[in-house]
C-alpha cells in the first residue's frame, strides 16, 4: 500500500517535521521505494515465533533510591537556546 | 610515528623513544595538514591534548606503564565529551557542548589517552557512506573521490590516513566494521550490552554498540579491554567480568572450526571479493581451521527487518531534539508547533528525517503489528539461525561488504540501494553478537574486509583469529598512497 | 428519561520515595525550579534510564493491598508524544504488561453499605514537568524538577455510578496509599491526582455512553462537582438531540464547569511500543514475599479487628480506620486509658470537631493522645465529670498544660467529692430555693422527678459543676427527703 501525499503530511505532524512543499514529492516518491523494501518482510512465516525486542533478553537491573544528583542548574541551561529566572523558554503553552 | 600502532606506542613510550606530548604534537600537525583533503575531524581538540598528553607522561615518569598510557586516539562525534562539542554530524546539535563524559570516552581517559578531537560521521550514525554528515562527505584515504563507508566514516579515514593510531566508533548495522572493511581496518563491535551506552548519543538503542577502529587486532584487543565493562549508568550493559583480550591473542588457530554461510555468497557479491574471501579461508586452514558449510536462512529478511526496528527507535530516541533544553533553534518560532517543525526540519538532515519518518510510521496506529511486531519476530529468526549455526562451528566468516567503497554520491540519490549493502553486518547487530571486519586484500586498489562472527561474549575468540591471521598476512600494513 | 452515570477513574499517586523513578534526583516539592533536574530527567542526549527498586517495591506494596493479580514479567514502554514538559518527547510508562493487574478495592458508602470496584490495572510511569504560563514576554516558562517523578497510574474499571461513589473511591484509594506508605496524599501538591471518566446511558441500557475525560481533578469537593457538572452537561446535551464527543475535558473550580481541552486529543497517536533502553521486570517470588511481609495492617483488616477487639460499632471502627493516622492515634489514646468507648467517642466527637474547626490533619492537633488519654483517665476515676473534660480539652488544645492533671490543677477544676462540704452547699441552695423545695414535698412521685432535675441543676451552678454529680443526687435526695 502506497503512501500519499496526505500520509505522508501527517507522519511529518506527528514527528513533527517541518517539510518543504517542494520536498514532499519526492520525500513520498523515497518513503514509498523504503517501505516496499520492507514489506518484504511480510513474505516470511513468523507464525508462533515470539518478539525480540532485546538481543539477550536479560533482565531490568534496579537501582537502590539514593539521590545521587546535585544541582547542576547552571551548567545544564550555560547550552540552553533560553532561559529565565532558572526556567525553559518556550512559545506560550495553551491548555 | 603516524605509522606506529597503539603497541609499538606503548613499547616506545616505556622505552622513552618520544613522550606523548611529542607524539600527540606530530599527530595534530598531521590532521592539520592532512585532514583538509579528508574531512575525517569535526573538532580538533588541541589545547586538550597537549593537557592529557603532559598527564600521561607526568604519571609515565612516575613510574605508571598502562598500556593505552599517552596513546593519541579520537572519538567519533557521538561520544558526549564534556565542554568540547558534540554534534552526531547534525545541524541540530551544531552548537552541542556536552555537560557530561561518555563513559567510553571517562574509561579511555582514566586509561590515560589523549584524545586529538572528535571525528565526522553519518547524521545520528544513519548511513553507511558517511555523505549524510551536516558537516560534510568524509573522503576515502585510499581513494579520495570515493566514499570511506559509515557511518563511522571519519574514524575509519583518520586512522586508515594515519592521522591517529585508532578512534572509538559505533555499530548500529555495521557502522564500525563496514568502515573499517572499506578503509583497510580491523575494527570489532562488541557482544550488545559489553560496552556502556552512556553517553553515546543514540541511534537505535537495542541495536547500537561502540567499539573501536584500529590497524590491528591487537590494539583493537588493547582499545576494547578498556572500554568494555559493567556500568551501572546502562540498564542494557552486562554485569559479567571482562575477558584479557591481549592474553586470548596468541592462542593456536589449531581446531577453530570455521563456518561459511552460503547465503553470504550469493547473488549480489563481487566476485573479486568472493575470491579474496576465500583465500583467508585457505590462510587460516593452514594454520589448523576446519571449515564446514552452513546457512543461516533468514539473512535475507534482516534489511527489512532492520529498516523497521532501527527507525522505529530513533523515531523516539530523536524526539528530544526540539530546540527547547540544547542544541538548534529555529529563529523566531511563532508558537509551539512552528518550534518543534520549524527547529526539526531544519536542524535535522534528509537521511534521518527519512528514517524518522519510517519509523514514526511502523509504529502508528495500524501498522505496528504488521511493521515492528513483524520485525521484532524475525529478529528472533535471526538471533535463532545464529544459535544453531554456533551450536556447530566457533567462528561464520564472510565477507564484510558486497562492494568495495563506491563514488561519492553514488547512491545518495537511491537510499534503498546504499540500504542493501549493509546485508552482511546487520545480522550481527540484529542478534546481538560480536562481529569484526579484517583487512583481506585489495580489488582495484579498494581494500576488501572479511567479516567474523561470534557467539555471545566471544570478542577474545574474534581478536584472537584476526591477530593469528594478522601474524602470516601484510594486508592490514599496507597504507593508502598520500597518506 | 432515567439516566445511569457510569464513571471509570485514573489515580495518578507519586510514589514516596527519595529519587526519581529513572534517575538520583531529588523529588523533594518546591524547590527552586530545574534544580532538581538531572541529565536523565533532562532528557540529555547519551542518557539512560535505570529503575528504582523502591519504585517497583512500593507498586507491589499496592498490588497486594488490593489483592491484585502481578505483573511477574513487567515492561516499560514509550508513550511518544511533543509537548513541552516532556524532555525526551516520549513518556516512559507501562502499557501491555503493567505491573499490577486486575485487583479490587471495597468502598463503604453514605448509608454503610460496603461495594467492590474492580481495578483494572495499575503501572509504573513518570510524572511530566509543569509549564508556567505567567508571561515571560509572551513565553512560558518550564520547571522539570518534577520530571521522572515516578507515578502509579491506577485505573479502576466503570464500576461506579455516581460522583458519591467516586469521592468515596478516591478516598479508599487515598487511605490506602497513605496507609501503605507509598504516597504522602498531598492533593494540593499533586501528589494525588485524578482524572474521570464520565459517560451516561439510558437506564437499562447494557451498552456504555461516550464518555468525557476530565483531566487533573485534585481535591474531593472538586471531583463530586466536576462529576455531577460533566452528567449534567451530558444529559442536558443528549435531551436536546446532540451527542456527547469523546474528547479530554478540563474542570474550571471557579466557574464550576468543564471545558473542552481543544486540540489535546487531535489525532492522538501515541506509537507505545517497549522501551529499548530498559529491560523487562521480574519480579522474584523472594521479592513479592519480601514485599508481602512488609504490609501493613490495611484498612478494611484494622476496621475489622476495632469491632472485634474494641468492641466498636460498625460506623465507629470505619470513621477511625478511615485514616491510618487516625487508627493509630485512636490506639494510642485507648492504651493510655484503657477505655476504647469513651476513646473513639473523644477522638470522634471533640478531637474531630476541633481539627475541622482549625482545618489540621490529626498529626498537628493541639492536644497528643497521650494528653487525651490520661484526661479520659480522669474522667474514669472521677477527678473531674465528662461536662468538665470538655473544659479541660480546650484547655489542653489552647496549650495551657501539659497534661490534664496540670490543667486540673491550674484551674481548680477537681471535682468536689467530699460529702461534708457538698451537704453544705446544697443546704445553702436548698435555703435560697425555700419555696421550690416546699412546692417538691407536697408533690407526688411523677411530679417530684422533674423537679428534681431543677435542684440538680441548681446545685451543678452552685459547684460550677465540680460537685461530683452521683454524690450531689445521693444527698440530695436525703436532703429533699428531709
Amino acid at each position: 500500500m502506497a503512501l500519499e501525499r496526505s500520509d505522508v503530511e501527517k507522519i511529518a505532524h506527528l514527528a513533527r517535521l517541518g517539510l518543504d512543499e517542494a520536498e514532499i514529492p519526492r520525500t513520498t516518491e523515497t518513503l514509498n521505494n523504503i517501505l516496499g523494501l520492507i514489506d518484504r518482510m511480510q513474505a516470511v512465516n513468523t507464525d508462533g515465533i515470539e518478539p525480540l525486542a532485546h538481543p539477550l533478553e536479560a533482565t531490568q537491573r534496579l537501582r537502590a533510591d539514593q539521590v545521587t544528583e546535585t544541582d547542576r542548574r547552571d551548567a545544564y541551561q550555560a547550552i540552553a537556546p533560553a532561559v529565565e529566572n532558572g526556567l525553559y523558554l518556550v512559545p506560550k503553552v495553551i491548555e | 610515528m603516524h605509522r606506529l600502532t597503539l603497541a609499538q606506542i606503548a613499547r616506545g613510550l616505556a622505552a622513552k623513544d618520544f613522550s606523548a606530548v611529542e607524539l600527540s604534537d606530530a599527530l595534530l600537525a598531521r590532521i592539520q595538514q592532512l585532514d583538509p583533503q579528508l574531512n575525517s575531524f569535526i573538532t580538533v581538540t588541541a589545547d586538550q591534548a597537549r593537557a592529557q598528553a603532559q598527564a600521561a607522561d607526568a604519571r609515565r615518569a612516575s613510574g605508571e606503564n598502562g598500556a593505552l598510557l599517552g596513546a593519541p586516539i579520537a572519538h567519533k562525534d557521538l561520544f558526549c565529551t564534556k565542554d568540547v562539542l558534540t554534534t552526531c554530524a547534525s545541524k541540530i546539535l551544531h552548537n552541542f557542548k556536552a555537560p557530561y563524559d561518555a563513559t567510553v570516552v571517562e574509561k579511555l581517559a582514566a586509561a590515560g589517552t589523549v584524545s586529538l578531537g572528535k571525528l565526522n560521521m553519518d547524521e545520528f550514525a544513519m548511513g553507511s557512506a558517511n555523505e549524510s554528515s551536516h558537516f560534510g562527505a568524509v573522503k576515502n584515504p585510499w581513494d579520495l573521490s570515493r566514499v570511506p563507508g559509515g557511518s563511522s566514516g571519519g574514524s575509519a579515514a583518520a586512522v586508515a590516513a594515519g592521522l591517529i593510531p585508532a578512534a572509538t566508533g559505533t555499530d548500529t548495522g555495521g557502522s564500525i566494521r563496514q568502515p573499517a572493511a572499506l578503509t583497510n581496518l580491523t575494527g570489532l563491535k562488541p557482544t550488545y550490552g559489553r560496552v556502556s551506552r552512556w553517553g553515546m548519543i543514540a541511534y537505535a538503542s537495542s541495536l547500537d554498540q561502540g567499539g573501536p577502529l584500529a590497524r590491528t587486532a591487537e590494539d583493537c584487543a588493547l582499545l576494547l579491554g578498556a572500554m568494555a565493562g559493567f556500568d551501572p549508568k546502562d540498564s542494557t550493559c552486562v554485569d559479567a567480568p571482562v575477558d584479557d583480550y591481549l592474553a586470548a591473542l596468541n592462542q593456536p588457530l589449531a581446531g577453530l572450526r570455521i563456518g561459511l554461510p552460503r547465503e553470504y555468497f550469493g547473488a549480489g557479491l563481487d566476485a573479486r571479493i568472493a575470491e579474496q574471501v576465500l583465500a583467508v579461508v585457505e590462510e587460516l586452514k593452514k594454520l589448523g581451521a576446519t571449515v564446514k558449510d552452513i546457512s543461516l536462512p533468514n539473512m535475507q529478511h534482516a534489511i527489512p527487518a532492520y529498516y523497521v526496528i532501527a527507525p522505529a527507535e530513533a523515531s523516539s530516541n530523536l524526539s528530544r531534539f526540539d530546540g527547547v533544553r540544547f542544541g538548534y533553534r529555529c529563529e523566531n518560532p511563532v508558537n509551539l508547533e512552528d518550534l518543534y517543525k520549524r527547529s526539526r526540519g531544519e536542524g535535522f538532515g534528509a537521511e534521518v528525517k527519512r528514517r524518522i519518518m519510517v519509523g514514526t510510521y511502523a509504529l502508528s496506529a495500524g501498522y505496528y503489528d504488521a511493521y515492528y511486531l513483524k520485525a521484532q519476530r524475525i529478529r528472533r529468526l535471526i538471533k535463532n539461525d545464529f544459535v544453531q549455526a554456533f551450536a556447530e562451528v566457533d567462528v561464520i566468516l564472510g565477507p564484510t561488504t558486497p562492494n568495495p567503497a563506491w563514488q561519492l554520491g553514488a547512491k545518495s540519490a537511491d537510499p534503498v540501494s546504499a540500504y542493501l549493502e549493509d546485508i552482511y553486518t546487520i545480522t550481527a547487530n540484529l542478534a546481538g553478537i560480536p562481529g569484526l571486519s579484517m583487512p583481506a586484500g585489495f580489488v582495484d586498489g579498494l581494500p576488501v574486509g572479511v567479516q567474523l562472527l561470534a557467539p555471545y561474549f566471544q570478542e577474545a575468540r574474534l581478536l584472537n583469529v584476526a591477530h593469528q591471521y594478522q601474524q602470516v598476512t601484510d594486508w592490514h600494513t599496507r597504507t593508502p598512497a598520500g597518506f | 428519561m432515567q439516566w445511569e452515570t457510569v464513571i471509570g477513574l485514573e489515580i495518578h499517586a507519586q510514589l514516596s520515595t527519595r529519587s526519581k523513578i529513572f534517575s538520583g534526583s531529588a523529588t523533594t516539592f518546591g524547590a527552586e525550579p530545574n534544580t532538581q533536574a538531572s541529565l536523565v530527567d533532562l532528557g540529555m542526549p547519551g542518557t539512560l534510564p535505570v529503575l528504582n527498586e523502591e519504585a517497583v517495591r512500593m507498586a507491589v506494596k499496592f498490588g497486594l493491598a488490593i489483592d491484585a493479580e502481578l505483573g511477574r514479567t513487567n515492561v516499560f514502554a514509550r508513550k511518544n508524544y511533543f509537548y513541552p514538559d516532556l524532555p525526551k518527547g516520549y513518556q516512559t510508562s507501562q502499557m501491555d504488561h503493567p505491573v499490577v493487574g486486575k485487583g479490587h478495592l471495597d468502598i463503604t458508602l453514605e448509608d454503610g453499605t460496603v461495594k467492590r470496584i474492580g481495578i483494572t490495572r495499575a503501572h509504573l510511569e513518570e510524572d511530566a514537568g509543569k509549564s508556567l504560563h505567567e508571561d515571560f514576554h509572551g513565553m512560558s516558562g518550564i520547571d522539570l524538577n518534577r520530571a521522572g517523578t515516578p507515578l502509579l497510574e491506577i485505573v479502576s474499571e466503570p464500576d461506579i455510578r455516581s460522583a458519591k461513589e467516586a469521592v468515596a473511591y478516591v478516598k479508599a484509594i487515598h487511605a490506602l496509599v497513605r496507609y501503605l506508605g507509598i504516597c504522602d496524599g498531598n492533593m494540593a501538591e499533586g501528589s494525588l491526582r485524578c482524572d474521570c471518566n464520565v459517560s451516561v446511558r439510558p437506564k437499562g441500557q447494557e451498552a456504555f455512553g461516550t464518555r468525557a475525560e476530565i483531566k487533573n481533578v485534585n481535591s474531593f469537593r472538586f471531583i463530586e462537582k466536576a462529576i455531577n457538572h460533566e452528567i449534567q452537561r451530558q444529559i442536558e446535551l443528549i435531551e436536546d438531540g446532540g451527542k456527547v464527543v469523546q474528547e479530554t475535558r478540563l474542570y474550571d473550580p471557579n466557574k464550576d464547569e468543564t471545558r473542552s481541552m481543544r486540540g489535546k486529543e487531535e489525532a492522538n497517536d501515541y506509537r507505545y511500543f517497549p522501551c529499548p533502553d530498559l529491560l523487562p521486570v521480574v519480579l522474584e517470588d523472594s521479592f513479592i514475599e519480601q514485599v508481602r511481609g512488609e504490609l501493613p495492617e490495611l484498612p478494611g483488616e484494622k476496621r475489622a479487628r476495632f469491632e472485634s477487639q474494641y468492641g466498636l460499632s460498625a460506623y465507629d471502627a470505619s470513621v477511625l480506620s478511615a485514616s491510618r493516622e487516625m487508627a493509630e492515634y485512636f490506639e494510642a489514646v485507648q492504651a493510655a486509658c484503657g477505655d476504647a468507648k469513651l476513646a473513639a467517642n473523644w477522638v470522634m466527637g471533640d478531637l474531630s470537631s476541633l481539627l475541622n474547626e482549625s482545618g489540621i490533619e490529626i498529626e498537628q492537633s493541639p492536644v497528643s493522645a497521650q494528653q487525651l488519654g490520661g484526661m479520659i483517665l480522669r474522667i474514669k476515676d472521677n477527678t473531674i465529670s465528662g461536662k468538665i473534660a470538655k473544659d479541660v480539652f480546650k484547655f489542653l488544645a489552647a496549650r495551657e498544660g501539659a497534661t490534664a492533671d496540670e490543667v486540673i490543677e491550674k484551674k481548680g477544676l477537681k471535682q468536689v467529692t467530699d460529702t461534708g462540704a457538698i451537704e453544705a452547699m446544697l443546704k445553702e441552695m436548698l435555703d435560697a430555693n425555700a419555696a421550690q423545695v416546699e412546692q417538691y414535698r407536697a408533690s407526688d412521685e411523677a411530679k417530684r422527678g422533674k423537679m428534681f432535675g431543677f435542684f440538680v441543676g441548681q446545685a451543678m451552678k452552685a459547684s460550677k459543676g465540680k460537685a461530683n454529680p452521683g454524690q450531689v443526687n445521693e444527698l440530695l435526695k436525703k436532703l429533699l427527703e428531709g
